[in-house]
């Protein structure tokens, strides 16, 4: 592949995310792994569910008292919307707009960024009522259930980072379009499980 | 190019080993790992037999006996099974589609040297003064309460290994679904190749859950979570739950891929075309699909109630239905075959009673009631030795054998594979047939010795003489490996005379570009279908000769799980050295460096020039 190679946004292929023989392998292979981390938040789930509310004799926390719906309503919010921004960056990707994909890439990793930070208040916020990781069964399902999701965020943030970076100075290719495309699948696969974790954690908990 | 390898140093040589992304390096990487630890687990093996020779042995301490045991069952299912499957399935599935190599070269390394640095971390624990101890199972009963950091050893290890072994399914996937050549639709196929394919589905699906359950084993032990204690509002079932759901699959992704390289070896040497193709994948897929379905008939005893035991074991029985198309097909294959019996067919016609064998315990144990009285028991033992070494052993024998060749560009000696087949299928009746009625005797599993009068003397030490049995078999093998080996005797492209499939019409071993063009597909067996019409070569090119498309060797792989291994060490020590955290977070760092790495640096392979491959050709040619 040759990366110098210049497209105009009429040479510029129609699904440029699968324009080459590695990129179709990238994007199957990609899909599949998100079929694992699928089983691999099911665990989770499965593993929460069992444990809710399950503690010591004299367990103090439980999901109606600890949850606060706002704080988490305004996390949704940031995290969905930051789901839609990465639509448009592939949006301008498709069209080969190097720079406005990079801008609602940029929006997007600033919304997650802002998810994060609230997740990480809201866990310090439930560590100072003493509810720790190892306060109960409760408290260590909820921690691993919210937070793998929260280290997946933060990889995601990572991630899209470099790839803002690396490749701001020379533009699209087909080579970096799937790295691009990728992410926004993840992205997208994040968002899905936090949906999840909204209704079965938080919703569920108050009102279930 | 081959010209250039000849003249570099050791040095070079080994560095060349280390960064290779070539699928037929690494396939050999895999099955010299998979045989150290296969050997490993062997001694391990010998050293439980000796001890249950005779009553009353006092050879090994109780607590030692417990870790001999775990670690044999992990080491023989994660590091010695899986790996050795991984390798063959790496070395000739690209081959058997007409492939160059797998769809993630860097990938496929990666998963390698995971799976070592895995297997070396879990096997350190037995200079650290402690081995895990909770059985391959690890219950979590046991396992959050055994001392000492045996057990952390096994949960860091196995996520090592288990990380490894996702990401070749993921790549194996990827290889079939995208890299088959023109022509090599599904339903052409070699059975070897759509084994392989479901095995790697399932590992998809299947390993997730042992990652995270190894993961809550991990927390409870080194920091502070409560998922299995009891007393904090835990739940000890729910490691049972996710270690089967994990763990069924696990048994048919070992047994699918020796099912692949049977179905193969009938074909091969009853020079026919495989009886049912149809019908043999259909079975695969339907097996790979219900072994999701059945997971708690190991936990029948637990107490889910006989509505979840019932379902469970009609499931389970389900199973025989598929599994029973393919014995009858295998059977049927070589009716009226030409058959010819050589060291793998030998292994394949041993294959199907000792399988069937196993497989009808295994039906016996699916009926719940039943099961009561079996669990825990030497019947289990028998049972699942039965289908692992008389279904999966037998299979990588065999496929050691049929494809040592291909692999290796020599022929390992076929007195001397014989030889090793009837030692060690005799020794495995031998040791095994008996253990079903030590079970019915009353004799439970697990333990460490037992009291003299009760009837299991003479059975126990009929069981520890067929041991020995498999012992000098693999002894057998290993000598006929070196022999094999220091002799070097180059062998054609099909050495075997009747190969069906892609691999036999290319050079052994393969150039390290396989194929010089990339073949055109017509039909199931295609070398076969080209041999038929006059063919000799095997194949029809589908496109001229042009140049091909490499990727770049790595050393990133190795420093990626290297970090993961010094990782490991640090959140074993956190709690008790100052260093343990430090060592954690630089441990993860590292790895996360090297992905970056990866991922900043652009890798965009190279070109093998044309004249390159038309000179191999014109060697190849005078060869000839």
């Amino acid at each position: 592949m040759d990366l110098n190679k210049k497209f105009t946004p009429e040479t510029w292929p129609d699904n440029p995310e699968t324009a080459t023989f590695e990129a179709k392998n990238k994007f199957v292979g990609f899909w599949l792994f998100l079929g694992g981390e699928t089983i691999l938040f099911a665990t989770l789930f499965a593993t929460y569910l069992a444990l809710k509310n399950k503690g010591p004799a004299n367990l103090e926390f439980s999901t109606q008292e600890l949850y606060e719906l706002p704080l988490v309503f305004v996390m949704t919010m940031l995290l969905l919307t930051s789901s839609l921004t990465s639509v448009y960056a592939m949006y301008h990707l498709r069209n080969y707009n190097f720079k406005k994909m990079q801008l609602w890439l940029g929006i997007t990793a600033f919304l997650g960024l802002g998810f994060l930070i609230l997740e990480v208040y809201e866990f310090y916020h439930y560590v100072q009522l003493g509810f720790v990781y190892s306060n109960s069964a409760f408290s260590s399902a909820f921690y691993t259930l919210v937070g793998t999701h929260g280290f997946h965020v933060a990889i995601g943030l990572v991630w899209i980072t470099l790839l803002i970076f690396r490749n701001a100075k020379r533009g699209l290719n087909l080579y970096n379009a799937t790295k691009y495309y990728t992410f926004s699948l993840y992205w997208h696969f994040i968002d899905v499980v936090w949906v999840f974790i909204f209704t079965v954690v938080y919703l569920m908990g108050k009102v279930g | 190019m081959s010209s250039v390898a000849q003249k570099k140093g050791f040095g070079s040589w080994l560095w060349d080993w280390l960064t290779t992304v070539d699928h037929k390096k690494i396939g050999i990487l895999y099955l010299l790992g998979g045989g150290f630890f296969f050997v490993l687990g062997g001694i391990e093996a010998m050293i439980i037999r000796i001890q249950l020779a005779v009553p009353n042995s006092d050879l090994i301490s109780a607590g030692l006996f417990n870790q001999i045991i775990t670690m044999h069952g992990t080491t023989m299912i994660f590091l010695a099974a899986m790996p050795i499957l991984f390798g063959f399935m790496n070395a000739i599935m690209p081959l058997q589609i007409g492939a160059r190599d797998v769809a993630f070269p860097f990938l496929n390394s990666l998963g390698l040297w995971m799976f070592i640095f895995g297997g070396l971390f879990l096997n350190i624990s037995w200079f650290m003064g402690q081995a895990p101890d909770a059985g391959w199972t690890s219950y979590a009963s046991l396992a959050i309460t055994s001392e000492g950091h045996g057990v952390d050893f096994y949960a860091i290890g196995l996520q090592i290994a288990g990380g490894g072994s996702l990401i070749a399914g993921i790549n194996f996937l990827v290889t079939i679904i995208n890299m088959r050549a023109p022509g090599m639709t599904y339903m052409r196929m070699p059975l070897f190749t759509w084994t392989t394919f479901i095995a790697s589905a399932m590992i998809l699906f299947a390993f997730p859950p042992l990652t995270i359950g190894l993961f809550f084993l991990t927390f409870d032990r080194m920091f502070g979570a409560n998922f299995f204690d009891h007393a904090m509002g835990g739940n000890t079932i729910i490691w049972e739950h996710i270690f089967w759901i994990f763990g069924h699959p696990e048994v048919y992704i070992l047994i699918l891929p020796a099912f692949g390289i049977f179905s193969e070896i009938f074909s091969i040497f009853s020079r026919k075309r495989l009886f049912g193709y149809t019908s043999m994948v259909f079975a695969t897929v339907l097996i790979g699909f219900l072994g999701f379905m059945v997971w708690a008939h190991h936990m029948f005893t637990v107490g889910l109630g006989p509505t979840a035991n019932a379902i469970f074991a009609v499931a389970t029985m389900a199973i025989a239905v598929p599994t029973g198309v393919k014995i009858f097909n295998w059977l049927l294959t070589m009716w009226g075959g030409s058959i010819k019996v050589t060291t793998p067919m030998l292994y394949a016609i041993g294959f199907i009673p000792s399988f069937v064998m196993g497989g009808v315990t295994g039906v016996m144990q699916g009926a719940a009631p039943l099961d009561y009285q079996l669990h825990d028991t030497y019947f289990i033992v028998a049972h699942f030795h039965y289908v692992i070494v008389g279904g999966t052993v037998l299979g990588i024998l065999a496929a050691t054998h049929l494809y040592w060749p291909k692999m290796f560009g020599t022929m390992l000696n076929e007195t001397l594979g014989k030889v090793t087949f009837w030692f060690f299928f005799i020794g495995f009746h031998m040791t095994f047939l008996i253990q079903h009625w030590l079970g019915f005797w009353g004799m439970p599993r697990r333990v460490f010795t037992y009291m003299d009068g009760q009837g299991w003397n003479s059975a126990n030490l009929i069981s520890s003489v067929g041991a020995v049995f498999m012992a000098i078999g693999v002894i057998v093998l290993l000598y006929n490996i070196i022999m094999t080996s220091v002799k070097n005797v180059p062998v054609a492209n099909d050495p075997w005379g009747d190969g069906r499939t892609l691999e036999w019409a290319i050079q052994s071993p393969p150039l390290y570009y396989n194929f010089t063009q990339t073949p055109l597909v017509r039909g199931l067996d295609s070398v076969w279908i080209e041999k038929q019409e006059g063919n000799e070569s095997g194949i029809t090119p589908a496109v001229p000769v042009q140049d091909i498309h490499m990727p770049h060797g790595s050393i990133i792989p190795i420093f990626m799980t290297l970090g993961m291994f010094i990782a490991g060490f640090g959140a074993m020590f956190r709690e008790e050295t100052s260093w343990g955290l430090p060592l954690l977070v630089f441990g993860l760092a590292w790895t996360f460096v090297c992905m970056a790495i990866r991922s900043l640096k652009d890798d965009l392979g190279y070109y093998v020039p044309k004249e390159e491959i038309l000179e191999d050709m014109k060697r190849e040619r005078g060869r000839k």
